[in-house]
């Protein structure tokens, strides 16, 4: 458990055997290891997630800081909403290793645990986000201006635009979010496995990338030294608090008898272990009407959605003015993103890389004026779209069976780069709707 | 004879322009599918040719169209050169054939109208060209804006290589307009280029000089939205319109020289304004604006509405000292003194001995209402050093925590007393009655009965006479106020030297009174001794660890009688005119039921309370407030509470009172204001492996790529309590370093220092 070195292999889980083999440039790969190692110190844990972003360290850089803007800096929402919104998205796709992520944060972050039953234990004012939550997952050419006009609508349980834009902000992020782990098939290994205690992973210690001691340690004598060494990794406050919050809640629970809860917190009655465990729940409690789907964006004629042109409303002009207007300093975050995006150098010629992005966005309905779509069939393989379209539309390990990458001839180290963009093409897309039926209700 | 075009994505028409309004003329939109050649992002009409027309499409088209054509189809050119939409074309404004646009792509290209083809390809380099406009002046010159900030400065003759480049703005630069240097500019200055106007998504409208070698920002107008179209107003040198393509859907006339104010502005739009256009070259009067809310407008000048005609040209400030500048119209400044003008200055507009205030000679170029403001000072007397004192005084002297409720009290009634405030001191006695536990009064009260026997045991006022009496003093002291201050310090130093031997002789209260406070101090002591019942003040937020003070344990109060009670100056006591009518408190009623719970008297101190903080002694409230604590709390509403909170704390950081505002805000019960304590609590460190300050948030230093803060015992990374020998400067865990020096004497780094811990 003591073993690590300077660089930082990845000694866990597969992907990381993936993320060694990629051929990095010394200096993009030290970079790479800097970011993890300074996510590591932070929050005591590596997810798999920014692992496989690891490989393309600019990028990852700006994802990781929009990621912590959104959820933990300033903010209208109060913290424990945040994490409740991005469970309520991740379970729109049964994202069981976004649903437990944000459980366990949510707890840390004080929230009521009796929420986390599911979506009716929740208050009234982030039940009525689900509706716009689904339209957005699966179909977010449907998000209209009476929607955002029914959730601002004054009252006991309205939003104010400003709260409201962050909630629409972490939707699209997670729900983009939720692509991205399907298709690097991190939500297999999404129920936390006894190696990580404390959310740090065995084989990396972080004395030694402090001491720059790269010599490597004895491995552990046995279990009975484990024990002590795993308390003292984190620093006095944040375990006492856990424990305080975890007794706190089995309080709760016990008063109010709430029997499923009961059952599963005292089978975790040792505070030490792992508390993501105890609310990896099945994610179908925070979502209604779970048939609701992709379907087709086609122009067919009863129902005549307009195309969304983007000469019309473009992130560039429209959707940042906005989003940074409402939410400040968002915009710059996200405008970092898809620059960067867009900027990864790709083996392929930049045309794949716009048919791709074009392609993407044609699924969600958002068509470009200056762009000849017959180009899409042409350099795209009929694999490469079955693999977009899933990874895109269905991101849901549950139902879809886990990407047949194999179907597109594909590089597996180009796979992240194609998960990347079609994440970044679906954020863009939610919140271009999102962002528009905004507008439209302030116009009106 | 006006005709005007219209063109977006369905709509595709010229207008004449009629006495009684627009009137189609033609409607270029035809076929009965039109291709995307007719969506247009931008149009142009050319300045020499009436019959000549440019558009930019949004697939990429450049498109020219010849009215004169006869058929229904004017299309005369097609160019498909670029590969994204277009975002602006631009004819030439003196050769008849040249056409300029800039695209998606980070391409401009030139067409010469004669030919199939461009002419020459300019390649930006720097993502997608957002505006290109051909300089007025310069025949050969054209300006180009980009996404990423840029603007670049093309020869036309040389397109392999941009002439200048400079960045604009950051985030997109939408458009930007030259000058059009009108005859009477040119007298002024002989310009080579002269001025070019940008306006970018960062809400800001620029002036760059380009005469120069190095291009010179010299005006900057912030707009509240984006900027979508910026364009200079004919005949008017310093005058530009502007519009945005978000959330704002005015448009703005400004002075580029009084940016803080548009010039003027027009609201007729529902929505964004897409488009705006001068009627003429030479006429600054009409301005005409197209919309996506499906109008066009045909703007007025007169019409326009002048903010600057709603804004308020008074302004007035506190100085550091207490002295008040107050600048409003001449106008409204002659009026006669009036009699209060106490030490008043005035500081006529454009006084050269005060160089600080900057005087505007007026310009007639300029329309902008001319305002000359008069200003004035008033300033306080010298050497008295306002009214503040006792502010500063009484905020660092009273107690409002740490020990029994009515030795607080009793304090800070005695501090009160002391600064000369009869009102305050009295309050305080009474609150200490009023709240003291059941447990005695019954037996204080009779011993008050007994001693006293008539009612005004407490020395109590009729709000209102009072405060007419706190006037008066008030008056006074303001001529002497330095004076009697100092008498009432002597006067505490002679009470304290004579204090031994014949303190009570200055008691101004009488011998009842002197005894029922001896008692009552008696009573308390004896209480606190059995029954702590205060408690500990609570703490403001759940506590990681042991980092807080505890309050420190009550003093036996037998010291507290020894404390000078009063300042016997004479002017104080002419201001408590003893009460005779209604007594706030109703001493009889005490008489009758001496175990009236504290709670009755809950309305009557929370509308004292109101009345301090309404009075502007929000102090007064506060501590009482908080000396109280959870007596009170409960009946006057949090907002309330807060906002006292909030406008004691303002003014002890004015004062620069830091610990005691931060002991306000630790004592506060608002959540609101307990998170004040965390607010900016950042420490900057020095990372320990390179001596180099840590720039970053996180636990690794940027530089060495090292954890900074670890552990010397168990090697991990400290994010809590850190303690580390001042010797050596090893350390850690406060737990380890405390363990390991129980069973070593040496650091535990293994430097061999001894280290000590205490």
């Amino acid at each position: 458990m003591i073993i690590c070195t300077k660089n930082m292999d990845y000694r866990f889980g597969t992907q990381c055997q993936f993320v060694q083999n990629q051929v990095m440039v010394n200096s993009e790969k030290d970079r790479a290891s800097l970011l993890c190692m300074k996510a590591l110190a932070n929050r005591g844990r590596l997810d798999s997630v920014s692992q496989q972003m690891a490989s393309h360290p600019q990028y990852l850089e700006s994802f990781l800081r929009t990621q912590h803007y959104i959820l933990y800096m300033d903010g209208p929402l109060p913290l424990h909403y945040r994490h409740y919104i991005a469970i309520m998205a991740a379970a729109r796709h049964h994202c069981r290793y976004l649903v437990s992520l944000h459980s366990a944060q949510f707890l840390r972050v004080d929230g009521d645990p009796l929420w986390l039953q599911g979506l009716e234990a929740a208050p009234p004012r982030l039940r009525h986000l689900d509706h716009i939550n689904k339209v957005l997952a699966h179909q977010p050419w449907l998000t209209a201006r009476s929607h955002i006009q029914a959730l601002l609508k004054t009252g006991e349980q309205c939003w104010s635009l400003a709260e409201l834009v962050q909630a629409v902000v972490l939707l699209a992020h997670c729900h983009s979010l939720c692509s991205f782990v399907f298709g690097s098939g991190s939500d297999s290994d999404s129920i936390p496995t006894p190696r990580v205690h404390h959310g740090t992973p065995p084989g990396y210690c972080l004395c030694d990338a402090a001491n720059g001691n790269t010599a490597l340690l004895p491995p552990p004598a046995g279990p009975t030294e484990k024990a002590p060494r795993r308390r003292s990794l984190d620093s006095s406050c944040e375990v006492a608090y856990l424990r305080e919050q975890i007794q706190k809640s089995q309080e709760e629970i016990k008063e109010r008898k709430a029997d499923r809860l009961h059952s599963q917190t005292l089978s975790h009655a040792d505070v030490e272990e792992e508390d993501e465990a105890m609310f990896s729940a099945d994610p179908s409690r925070f979502v209604t009407d779970p048939e609701f789907g992709y379907q087709e964006f086609a122009r067919r004629e009863e129902d005549h959605f307009q195309v969304f042109r983007v000469q019309d409303y473009s992130w560039e002009d429209h959707g940042f003015s906005l989003v940074n207007r409402l939410y400040s300093d968002i915009g710059h975050l996200l405008d970092e993103r898809f620059r960067n995006v867009a900027s990864l150098p790709f083996p392929h010629s930049p045309d794949l890389k716009r048919a791709i992005w074009n392609y993407i966005h044609c699924i969600y309905g958002i068509r470009y004026d200056d762009y000849d779509y017959g180009e899409v069939n042409r350099l795209l393989e009929r694999g490469l779209k079955l693999y977009i379209k899933a990874v895109a539309c269905y991101p849901d390990s549950s139902k879809t069976p886990l990407c047949p990458l194999s179907w597109a001839h594909i590089k597996a180290s180009e796979k992240v780069h194609v998960n990347l963009l079609v994440m970044e093409a679906r954020l863009q897309a939610e919140l271009l709707y999102a962002l528009r039926a905004i507008t439209q209700y302030m116009i009106a | 004879m006006f005709q005007v075009v219209v063109a977006g994505r369905n709509i595709f028409k010229i207008y004449g322009l009629e006495e009684e309004g627009f009137v189609e003329r033609l409607n270029l939109r035809v076929g009965r599918k039109p291709s995307l050649n007719f969506s247009c992002a931008d149009v142009m009409w050319h300045q020499m040719d009436e019959n000549l027309l440019a558009t930019a499409a949004t697939n990429g088209a450049v498109v020219t169209w010849n009215l004169a054509r006869s058929c229904r189809n004017k299309q005369e050119q097609l160019f498909t050169e670029h590969k994204r939409t277009v975002n602006k074309v631009c004819f030439h404004p003196t050769e008849v054939n040249m056409l300029l646009s800039g695209s998606q792509d980070g391409f401009m290209k030139c067409f010469d109208l004669r030919k199939k083809e461009s002419v020459s390809t300019f390649s930006g380099q720097s993502e997608s060209v957002r505006d290109v406009q051909f300089s007025i002046k310069d025949y050969f010159t054209f300006a180009a804006s980009f996404e990423n900030g840029n603007v670049q400065l093309w020869d036309i003759r040389r397109p392999d290589r941009y002439e200048r480049m400079f960045t604009a703005h950051t985030g997109p630069v939408f458009c930007c307009d030259w000058h059009p240097e009108d005859s009477t500019f040119h007298m002024h200055k002989v310009l080579h280029r002269g001025w070019l106007a940008t306006g970018g998504r960062d809400k800001m409208v620029k002036v760059w000089d380009m005469s120069t070698n190095r291009v010179k920002e010299i005006y900057c107008v912030q707009t509240i939205a984006s900027v979508a179209r910026v364009k200079w107003r004919p005949e008017r040198r310093y005058h530009l319109a502007t519009c945005s393509m978000m959330v704002d859907h005015n448009i703005y006339v400004w002075d580029v020289r009084r940016p803080f104010i548009p010039f003027a502005t027009f609201e007729e739009h529902k929505d964004v304004t897409t488009g705006i256009v001068w009627r003429n070259q030479h006429d600054p009067y009409y301005l005409l604006s197209g919309s996506k809310d499906s109008t066009l407008y045909q703007h007025m000048f007169k019409d326009a509405s002048r903010p600057v005609d709603r804004a308020n040209p008074e302004g007035l400030c506190f100085g550091l000292f207490g002295d008040l500048a107050f600048a409003a119209k001449e106008s409204l400044m002659t009026a006669p003194q009036s009699v209060g003008d106490v030490g008043r200055k005035t500081y006529p507009g454009g006084d050269r001995r005060y160089p600080i205030f900057f005087f505007k000679k007026p310009d007639v170029t300029e329309q902008f209402a001319q305002v000359s403001s008069a200003l004035s000072v008033f300033e306080s007397e010298a050497g008295s050093s306002v009214g503040m004192d006792w502010f500063i005084n009484t905020a660092k002297s009273y107690l409002l925590s740490g020990k029994p409720f009515a030795e607080l009290c009793e304090h800070n009634a005695q501090v009160a007393k002391k600064l000369n405030r009869p009102q305050e001191s009295t309050t305080w006695t009474m609150l200490r009655i009023m709240f003291s536990e059941p447990a005695n009064p019954s037996l204080s009260t009779n011993h008050n009965l007994n001693k006293s026997g008539n009612l005004p045991l407490v020395n109590s006022f009729s709000m209102k006479e009072m405060s007419a009496a706190l006037n008066e003093r008030n008056k006074e002291n303001r001529q002497d106020n330095l004076h009697s201050l100092e008498t009432n310090l002597n006067n505490n130093d002679e009470n304290e030297e004579t204090e031994g031997s014949e303190g009570q002789a200055e008691y101004l209260f009488g011998d009842a009174e002197l005894d029922d406070d001896d008692l009552y101090s008696m009573e308390h002591d004896n209480q606190a001794a059995e029954e702590p019942e205060y408690l500990l003040p609570q703490e403001a937020f759940p506590l990681r660890h042991e980092i807080m003070d505890h309050p420190s344990a009550p003093e036996p109060v037998q010291e507290k009688p020894e404390s000078p009670h009063v300042s016997g100056s004479e002017t104080e006591s002419t201001c408590l005119t003893p009460m005779e009518s209604i007594n706030l408190i109703s001493v009889s009623q005490l008489l009758f039921s001496p175990h009236l719970p504290p709670k009755f008297f809950c309305p009557i101190v929370k509308e004292m309370l109101c009345y301090y903080a309404e009075q502007g002694d929000v102090q007064m409230a506060v501590s009482v407030l908080i000396v109280l604590g959870d007596r009170i709390r409960k009946e006057i509403d949090e907002l309330t509470q807060e906002h006292w909170y909030m406008s004691y704390i303002d003014l002890l950081q004015r004062f620069e009172l830091w610990n005691v505002s931060n002991e306000v805000i630790k004592l506060s019960t608002c959540g609101a204001i307990m998170c004040l304590n965390q607010a900016s609590t950042t420490l900057h460190i020095n990372c320990s492996n390179c001596k180099r300050p840590m720039s970053n948030k996180g636990w690794i230093c940027d530089r060495c790529h090292q954890c900074a803060s670890v552990c010397a015992v168990c090697h991990h990374v400290v994010k809590g309590l850190f303690v580390w020998c001042q010797g050596c400067s090893h350390g850690g865990h406060l737990e380890h370093v405390m363990e390991w020096l129980k069973q070593s004497k040496h650091c535990p780094a293994g430097c061999g220092h001894l280290c000590e811990y205490t």
